[in-house]
């Protein structure tokens, strides 16, 4: 078994579309959560979310290249891009053919599906166009960023909604600790801003109308964003001997699944799950100082949440630091885990844990620690990352910091 | 059929939560039908088809049982049906 280490991150989000404007901003305790402009939103009950707006696609690629990627696609290859040049991969022959590539995505690239249905069943039209399929299947995104880089190792693409990109990374942990594969370009995206995904979204009622508010008393529901999270994980021994700077080491990947209702979450799932990351990360319960939660600022995940981390970390949840800093960059479906991954690697580097914005009052359902509104200084020694899906299906990732 | 909403809307759970007519009484608990909270998403998207009418959130989320469905509904349905005044 290899130490296991991420050597390169990349962004793609409405606070920035680099990992070093994400930090600051996350930091800063920037909410990114605006009017939604990308469609017109008279329509939807809710008008908010968290945009990257003013995306020009001709900035980062080639006029030829971008009809063949819907911006799901694009956000992955753009990150993955900044994530490989910040690890600085010298791409040799056997590198490209060993490498994997593991991403994860909810939806991929159902916008294109619905520019087709719009020509089918609202214009009538008998065809739709032809590259329908490539845009929009969930794999599009790891298929562009092989593309892009010749990277020819496993590739393929994980989806279990909300914890998509969690299960990405951990599966890409487990090739790399086990040596299936010497190096892995982990992560997810997405780009759920159309339409008929809006209003699906909307049918579940769970969309606030003001702003992502975790963990508060006065929290109304979720807000969606957009993008993409990659990170470089390779082993500690590979990193240091092609001279690479490791930002910190992932030491712990831990699934379960509800098997309860296919929306409601138990906390027995996500307890479950927590507690098998630190048995996989070999971690005890009193190493952990940090927890970027899911933190979706539902009613029910948020209670829920609380109580699995109690029930997981007993006396020692209060001692607990936990942030979901969904406040921020929203719920990004398939690229959450991701983003939030990177969060917790730069909080262990930096010693710095990114607040929960948007807080007003505390829940006493939800008694924890959550870093309201600043950022704070905290050396901390190992953290956790959070990921509940629809379908209760748990992912929790483990990192330490390297000393 | 003039039916009264109260039966409209009892029939529109029956259906929707696929349980006996019988079964489904104004006084009936969410807790005593089995109706959850995905079930209750249902019932008002089925309800918003049976009477042509909105539902918005908060209304949705203040409804605790059959009973405040029903009362919901029928002033949802008034309102729609109330000439407009001028103030």
């Amino acid at each position: 078994m290899h130490r296991v280490v991420v050597t390169g991150t990349g962004v793609v989000s409405a606070l920035g579309n680099n990992t070093v404007s994400f930090w600051q901003a996350l930091l800063a305790g920037t909410s990114a959560v605006r009017e939604i402009v990308a469609i017109d939103a008279s329509q939807i009950r809710f008008k908010n979310g968290a945009e990257i707006r003013n995306f020009v696609p001709e900035d980062y690629f080639d006029a030829k290249d971008i009809p063949f990627m819907d911006r799901f696609a694009q956000f992955a290859v753009l990150a993955a891009r900044e994530a490989i040049g910040n690890a600085g991969i010298e791409w040799t022959a056997d590198l490209r053919e060993t490498t994997a590539v593991i991403t994860g995505s909810c939806l991929g690239g159902r916008a294109a599906e619905e520019i087709g249905y719009w020509e089918l069943f609202h214009n009538g039209k008998n065809r739709i166009q032809p590259l329908t399929i490539p845009l929009a299947m969930s794999n599009a995104g790891a298929s562009h960023i092989c593309m892009q880089f010749g990277i020819e190792g496993p590739t393929y693409t994980v989806s279990t909604a909300c914890a998509s990109s969690s299960h990405a990374i951990g599966q890409a942990f487990w090739m790399v600790r086990s040596g299936a594969a010497p190096m892995a370009i982990a992560g997810g995206s997405e780009a759920p801003f159309f339409l008929g995904g809006l209003k699906a979204w909307e049918a579940m009622r769970v969309i606030s109308k003001d702003t992502c508010r975790p963990f508060s008393a006065e929290r109304s529901g979720m807000i969606l964003g957009e993008g993409a999270g990659m990170l470089v994980l390779e082993t500690l021994e590979g990193a240091l001997a092609r001279g690479a700077s490791p930002i910190a080491e992932i030491v712990g990947f831990g699934m379960s699944a509800d098997a309860s209702h296919i929306t409601q979450p138990l906390a027995a799932g996500p307890a479950r799950a927590m507690r098998l990351a630190l048995r996989d990360s070999g971690l005890a319960r009193e190493q952990i100082g940090y927890i970027n939660a899911h933190g979706t600022a539902t009613e029910a995940n948020d209670r829920i949440e609380a109580a699995a981390i109690r029930c997981t970390f007993g006396p020692h949840t209060d001692k607990l630091a936990v942030s979901s800093t969904k406040s921020m960059h929203g719920h990004t479906l398939g690229a959450a885990g991701a983003l939030e991954a990177v969060a917790c690697v730069l909080s262990l580097r930096d010693g710095m844990l990114p607040p929960t914005a948007n807080f007003l009052t505390a829940d006493p359902a939800c008694d924890l620690d959550v870093v309201p509104n600043h950022a704070r200084a905290a050396t901390v020694e190992a953290c956790l990352s959070n990921s509940f899906a629809f379908g209760g299906l748990n992912s929790v990732l483990a990192f330490k910091a390297l000393s | 059929m003039n039916q009264t909403v109260q039966e409209r809307v009892l029939k529109v759970i029956a259906t929707s939560k696929r349980i006996p007519l019988e079964a489904v009484k104004p006084e009936s608990s969410f807790e005593e039908l089995n109706i959850d909270s995905l079930d209750r998403l249902n019932i008002l998207f089925d309800l918003e088809s049976e009477f042509e009418i909105e539902i918005n959130d908060e209304q949705a989320k203040q409804v605790q049982n059959i009973r405040e469905m029903i009362d919901g509904v029928t002033l949802l349905v008034q309102a729609k049906s109330a000439p407009l005044s001028v103030e």
